[in-house]
């Protein structure tokens, strides 16, 4: 099943409308077969396999140091996988490199301009690496930086540029030779949430422009809503891929948090009365129910424990994380054998992490 | 492949010529040397020390080759210095490249659709230029030595330390290539510029070491570089001691300085280039 969607901003919040689209006639823009990329000992990805069909926006999932980037950098030929293959555009990321580089663009995790030179300059460099022939490249660049909102500092160098206005320069870079794939490797890291859904801004907008396939990977659980599909990862493995609302109504229906005055005995009781078993976390007790308008008058009517408050909501991703790997995502949640792995990571790719601006 | 939504292989845009990959890398270095001209002037501060300080110290306690030379201390030095300069200069392009690696912008060069030996050598040549534009810019000190240079000495010191310069930057990009961190790019460097600048006749000559120093200095490349220079810069008159790398009793001309410089060059930049295209 393809979705296609419509997505309109309301508050500062995305919100995104969904219709079916019919799913013949679409083709696989990227296939991903029996992945393994190992740093020595440590398998960074453990033989995946996914397909990314065209034209969708496909997200990649996952606490940090989980593998999202090493995917990214195979199918972005900046690695070679230990086994497996991967093809892009129908060209195979190791044997084809050119042509798969010039069928994608990237917007990385680290910054990747030269801050010495102007916005200019920087697509400039771009579209002349990119064999553009100047006339069409003077004409895109200026759209691109339009289509930003950079036109009128282009002749500003990078130094002197905001975080999120070098990451929007990055997205106009990246669209600047018109590539099939764009890959937003966590395109908001380190950004407030006003240029947050600015950037987000351009990418839908840019979505309903061009047939582009967006692959993006992310952490923030509302940014991965917007996609299509979903890939969640987790120490190197696909856990799950479906649709967020597929991969929500896995969860099982609404999600009640509980706070009382004996959480120990409040477990008891819910497995008793209501065979139900109640988890713990730092905001208190919280358990599934199918149907939770219904339950929680039960609730409160049949449990002796004092309840001190009650609050339901729909699942989120977050949620459908928590219930996959039995962990929540969030990078401080990931603990020492995470940040272990990172380390490890970055150390054999290279990833250069000490200058972030 | 191949439908209505104009999917796959669609874009066969040639890949860029490797000579217009030179072309564009060469331009982005000399684009930076330009927009950041202060380096240009801080990099007065280091051969103005050695020259005026170190010159006008040693010349005062010392006579030089115990009179026996047209030339005095600082003018002999001053050839060397111009070779420090060149050296110094040279080795900032692998620094450029690990600077380019930590800024990120490393990644967007490596994941564009152009060869990277072209990369390479378009790096090695960009940094060759500025070097030796660094150089020619030690000319400036000609009036305060008081040697005498022609137009046709200065035509020929600029291809010598173009070569010099560019077997240089080579080996500062194979060394680039490999590592990740500025940390350990200085850590390499400080263990090997200094040998590379005294274990050369840039200081004194290199005729009368005893053979414990003589031999390193003789095998060190960069002596040739600075030999040639030395060559073009200082014409001793007859009868009076050249300051020639003598190799089993045989005076070094200019053309066998630069045929080492070359051999070394291309030994350099091949290595270069293999270890550019394979890194990750």
């Amino acid at each position: 099943m393809v979705w296609g969607c419509a997505v309109h901003y309301e508050s500062g919040k995305i919100c995104v409308l969904r219709f079916s689209r019919k799913s013949n006639n679409m083709t696989e823009i990227i296939k991903v077969e029996h992945l393994v990329k190992k740093f020595g000992a440590l398998v960074a990805v453990d033989d995946i396999s996914f397909e990314v069909e065209e034209g969708e926006i496909f997200g990649f999932l996952g606490p940090n140091g989980a593998g999202k980037t090493t995917t990214i950098n195979i199918l972005c030929t900046l690695m070679k996988p230990t086994s497996g293959r991967a093809t892009l555009n129908g060209y195979d990321v190791i044997r084809q490199q050119n042509q798969v580089r010039h069928s994608l663009g990237l917007v990385f995790q680290d910054p990747s301009l030269d801050i010495r030179l102007t916005a200019l300059q920087n697509l400039k460099f771009h579209a002349f690496v990119y064999n553009i022939p100047r006339t069409v490249a003077k004409k895109r660049i200026e759209d691109v930086l339009r289509m930003v909102g950079l036109w009128d500092r282009r002749k500003d160098e990078v130094c002197n540029y905001s975080g999120g206005m070098r990451r929007r320069l990055e997205i106009a870079r990246g669209l600047l030779h018109h590539p099939r794939v764009l890959f937003l490797d966590e395109p908001t890291l380190g950004l407030d949430p006003q240029t947050r859904n600015h950037i987000w801004n351009h990418i839908l907008e840019l979505r309903k422009r061009q047939n582009i396939t967006i692959f993006l990977t992310t952490h923030y659980m509302d940014e991965a809503e917007v996609a299509d599909r979903i890939a969640i990862i987790d120490y190197g493995k696909i856990v799950a891929l479906d649709t967020p609302e597929a991969l929500k109504r896995r969860v099982g229906g609404d999600v009640i948090t509980l706070k009382t005055e004996n959480d120990g005995k409040a477990i008891e009781e819910l497995r008793h009365h209501h065979k139900i078993e109640a988890r713990r976390d730092s905001d208190g007790l919280f358990f599934e129910v199918a149907n939770g308008e219904e339950f929680i008058p039960l609730l409160v009517s049949g449990l002796a424990t004092e309840i001190h408050s009650i609050s339901m909501r729909r699942p989120t991703l977050d949620d459908v994380f928590m219930k996959l790997t039995g962990r929540e995502i969030r990078e401080e949640a990931g603990g020492e054998g995470v940040m272990r792995r990172q380390w490890a990571m970055r150390q054999a790719g290279g990833r250069g992490t000490r200058f972030h601006h | 492949m191949g439908n209505a939504s104009g999917g796959g292989q669609r874009d066969k845009v040639p890949p860029l010529s490797n000579l217009r990959v030179i072309y564009i890398i060469w331009y982005r270095d000399l684009l930076r040397f330009w927009r950041d001209r202060a380096r240009l002037i801080t990099s007065f501060a280091q051969p103005f020390l050695f020259l005026v300080i170190i010159g006008t110290g040693l010349s005062s306690g010392i006579v030089f080759l115990g009179g026996a030379s047209d030339y005095d201390y600082i003018q002999f030095m001053y050839p060397g210095i111009i070779g420090m300069v060149v050296l110094f200069t040279s080795i900032m392009a692998g620094v450029s490249i690990v600077w380019d690696r930590e800024f990120g912008f490393l990644k967007e060069v490596l994941v564009a659709p152009i060869s990277r030996s072209a990369v390479a050598i378009g790096k090695a040549l960009g940094g060759a230029t500025i070097a030796t534009a660094q150089g020619l810019v030690m000319l400036v000190f000609i009036p305060f030595v008081g040697v005498s240079i022609s137009a046709a000495q200065v035509f020929l010191l600029i291809p010598l330390m173009f070569i010099f310069a560019f077997s240089l930057t080579s080996m500062g990009i194979l060394i680039a290539s490999r590592i990740k961190t500025m940390e350990s790019f200085q850590v390499v460097i400080q263990l090997l510029l200094f040998p590379l600048f005294f274990l050369s006749p840039a200081l004194f000559p290199v005729e009368r070491l005893p053979s414990w120093l003589g031999i390193p200095v003789r095998l060190n490349p960069v002596s040739y570089g600075i030999d040639s220079l030395r060559q073009v810069v200082l014409t001793p008159s007859q009868g009076m001691p050249s300051f020639g790398i003598t190799i089993a009793g045989h005076t070094m001309s200019i053309v066998e300085d630069v045929a080492i410089l070359a051999l070394f060059g291309v030994i350099m930049a091949s290595l270069a280039v293999w270890s550019f295209r394979n890194q990750e």
